[in-house]
């Protein structure tokens, strides 16, 4: 009977693609929305990414995020460095400023100063330049989705003179960079250069990254420098989940994304719905015949339930190749970089596609259950 | 396949259904119409009986009960020596897919599938695997003179072959009952003479009974015997239409 119940289905190839459409376009919705979602508060935590040496961060006991940040005395250093347990520290400092393009274009950015000596606080790989390229006066990187928004893409940046706090600033490498949330250009120098780079202020020092000693967590370091200097300390995957949290509670992003994933589920219970009613209706009378013949409902309950499993299956596995499409063909956007579909996204947009089936095919199941064999000499 | 029960094991007399102060009452609103009058009939096996009478006076009422698919409220009907309303309901079903095969006025085959497993669908039902079902449906296809429709979807049918489809799909599990509602009331009067004599021919044997509801005086002659209903009750039990009609 379930080789009935598939042919059935097909048979009717307009209702059949209908139906797919539905399942189809429901998952690519929630899956896709999804996917944004998880990779742009992601972002909140690009900072945190982009310094993969650093096993603890420490900063002042206000500070929230990479990017939400009060900048300490540079004897904060000093005091980290003394805490047991603690195997390297540097400064790090992080902080908004505007430049000058040579077109006298202003543009607002990220000034990242990283470690003089040891360059830790860059991003571990280049897209073009040398990181050693960073010691040479006046020199910066660019992230490379900021080299994008703010040049263009394909115009090569390397040799650029940017003007800062009066300063000037020569491009001499392109950073390969998880971008920020807001997507601000990221420019990279030295922290003392940095320092000249953006507005005075008497302190300055907006981290201080932390490299613990064998046999150390960083969790157990991070509780050290707590007590012994009254600094804040987070272990980067604290300081990444403070990032994201940063963003669902201070941005309507879940609400839009949530209010688009639920829409994705009605639009989908309409369409499955709609369809699959149709679909039973136009049918009632062979099910109905079939009943009288000698077919259970039991047996029924299991053609209908075939029936939803194959659009099911063959409609999710159309939305999730979509999405799949859809970040792929987008990947060369500065806006998707790193984009990936998080493991537990499928998991989710399946159970939404099982529950949309569930929900249809009880509905479309009870005309059919209610339908008296009987019906059919009528 | 699924294991056969053959509930109808044994045979009483000769009767194939013998049904005893059959009453159905319908609900409308709060009303309770009764359409059926504690009705007495026996179908006997080896015969083409109709069931004849105006629209309205309760013949396909009367037949779905006979068959096993709508219950009477009150009176037994007895199939084959079966008491089919003592039986719980998977045994009802069951008994219909093994002791009856069907035939209704709109066909009412399934039309994404071709011919030969339209008429397979009671096999298959019955657990047969579909490609043995649909070759033992084409050996029915050809005894119906439309062999070569076999692949052919319902729609590409002309009504009398869809009909013959009908046929073998209500034959193909080799029913001792084959219940027909109207089957020849889309046809023109030849076909319709065709389509008798097919039945006759197919479906009337020794240990079967054939029920065919009509009200089509064009094949009235075709009849072992005729039951006439009218408001609910068996006016006339005889061999032929009373002159009266």
């Amino acid at each position: 009977m379930l080789w009935i119940a598939i042919r059935m289905l097909t048979g009717d190839a307009q209702k059949f693609y209908g139906l797919l459409f539905g399942i189809g376009f429901s998952t690519l919705l929630i899956t896709q929305q999804l996917t944004i979602f998880v990779n742009l508060i992601e972002r909140g935590a690009s900072g945190v990414f982009n310094a993969p040496e650093a096993e603890v961060w420490v900063m002042d006991p206000v500070s929230r995020t990479t990017d939400v940040s009060y900048a300490m005395p540079s004897t904060a250093l000093d005091e980290v460095r003394s805490v047991q347990g603690v195997e390297w520290a540097v400064p790090h400092l992080r902080s908004a400023a505007s430049v000058r393009t040579k077109d006298g274009d202003l543009e607002q950015v990220a000034i990242i100063g990283v470690d003089d000596a040891t360059l830790i606080g860059l991003p571990a790989n280049m897209v073009q330049g040398d990181k050693r390229l960073l010691r040479q006066p006046d020199t910066v990187f660019i992230s490379d989705g900021g080299a994008i928004n703010m040049f263009g893409a394909g115009y090569d940046v390397i040799g650029e003179r940017l003007e800062l706090n009066d300063q000037r600033a020569l491009i001499v490498g392109i950073t390969d960079t998880i971008p920020a949330f807001t997507s601000t250009a990221e420019l990279y120098t030295t922290y003392s250069r940095a320092l000249n780079f953006v507005p005075g202020a008497r302190n300055r020092l907006s981290f201080v990254l932390v490299g613990v000693s064998d046999g150390e967590s960083p969790a157990a370091v991070a509780d050290r420098i707590e007590d012994r200097t009254g600094l804040k300390a987070e272990t980067r995957e604290q300081l990444a989940q403070a990032g994201v949290d940063f963003i669902v509670e201070n941005t309507g992003i879940p609400t839009n994304f949530g209010i688009t994933v639920i829409l994705g589920f009605v639009v989908g219970v309409a369409i499955v719905g709609l369809t699959f009613s149709l679909f039973i209706r136009d049918n009632i009378k062979q099910f109905g015949a079939l009943k009288a013949i000698g077919v259970t409902n039991a047996k029924i309950v299991r053609m209908v339930a075939v029936q939803a499993g194959m659009v099911g299956a063959v409609g999710y596995a159309l939305g999730v190749i979509g999405t799949a499409v859809f970040i792929w063909a987008f990947s060369g956007n500065p806006f998707f970089k790193g984009f990936y579909i998080a493991w537990q996204i499928p998991l989710i947009s399946l159970g939404a596609v099982i529950l949309i089936l569930a929900i249809t095919g009880w509905l479309a199941l009870r005309s059919v259950l209610s339908t008296e064999p009987a019906s059919v000499f009528r | 396949m699924s294991e056969p029960v053959n509930i109808a094991a044994k045979v009483e007399g000769e009767n194939a259904i013998s049904a005893r102060q059959i009453a159905r009452d319908f609900q409308t609103g709060q009303t309770s119409i009764r359409v059926l009058h504690g009705i007495d009939a026996d179908i006997r096996s080896g015969e083409m009986t109709f069931v004849v009478g105006e629209s309205g006076s309760g013949k396909t009422t009367l037949i779905s009960i006979m068959c096993g698919i709508l219950w009477p409220t009150e009176g037994d009907v007895k199939v084959f020596g079966t008491d089919i309303y003592s039986l719980s309901d998977s045994e009802l079903v069951n008994f219909r897919l093994q002791n009856i095969g069907f035939i209704f006025q709109q066909y009412n085959l399934i039309p994404s599938i071709d011919a030969a497993a339209n008429a397979a669908v009671p096999l298959i039902a019955q657990g047969m695997d579909v490609e043995p079902a649909r070759e033992k449906a084409k050996e029915l296809l050809e005894r119906l003179n439309i062999a070569d429709q076999a692949d052919k979807l319902p729609n590409q049918l002309s009504g009398g072959q869809q009909q013959r489809v009908a046929i073998a799909r209500a034959l193909v599990h080799e029913p001792r009952l084959v219940v027909c509602d109207e089957p020849t009331a889309a046809l023109d009067a030849s076909s319709g003479r065709r389509v008798m004599d097919l039945l006759r021919e197919v479906a009337v044997a020794p240990d079967r009974a054939c029920i065919i509801v009509t009200h089509d005086n064009r094949i009235f002659d075709l009849a072992d015997r005729i039951l006439v209903l009218e408001d609910g009750r068996i006016t006339h039990d005889g061999t032929e239409m009373p002159a009266d009609h």
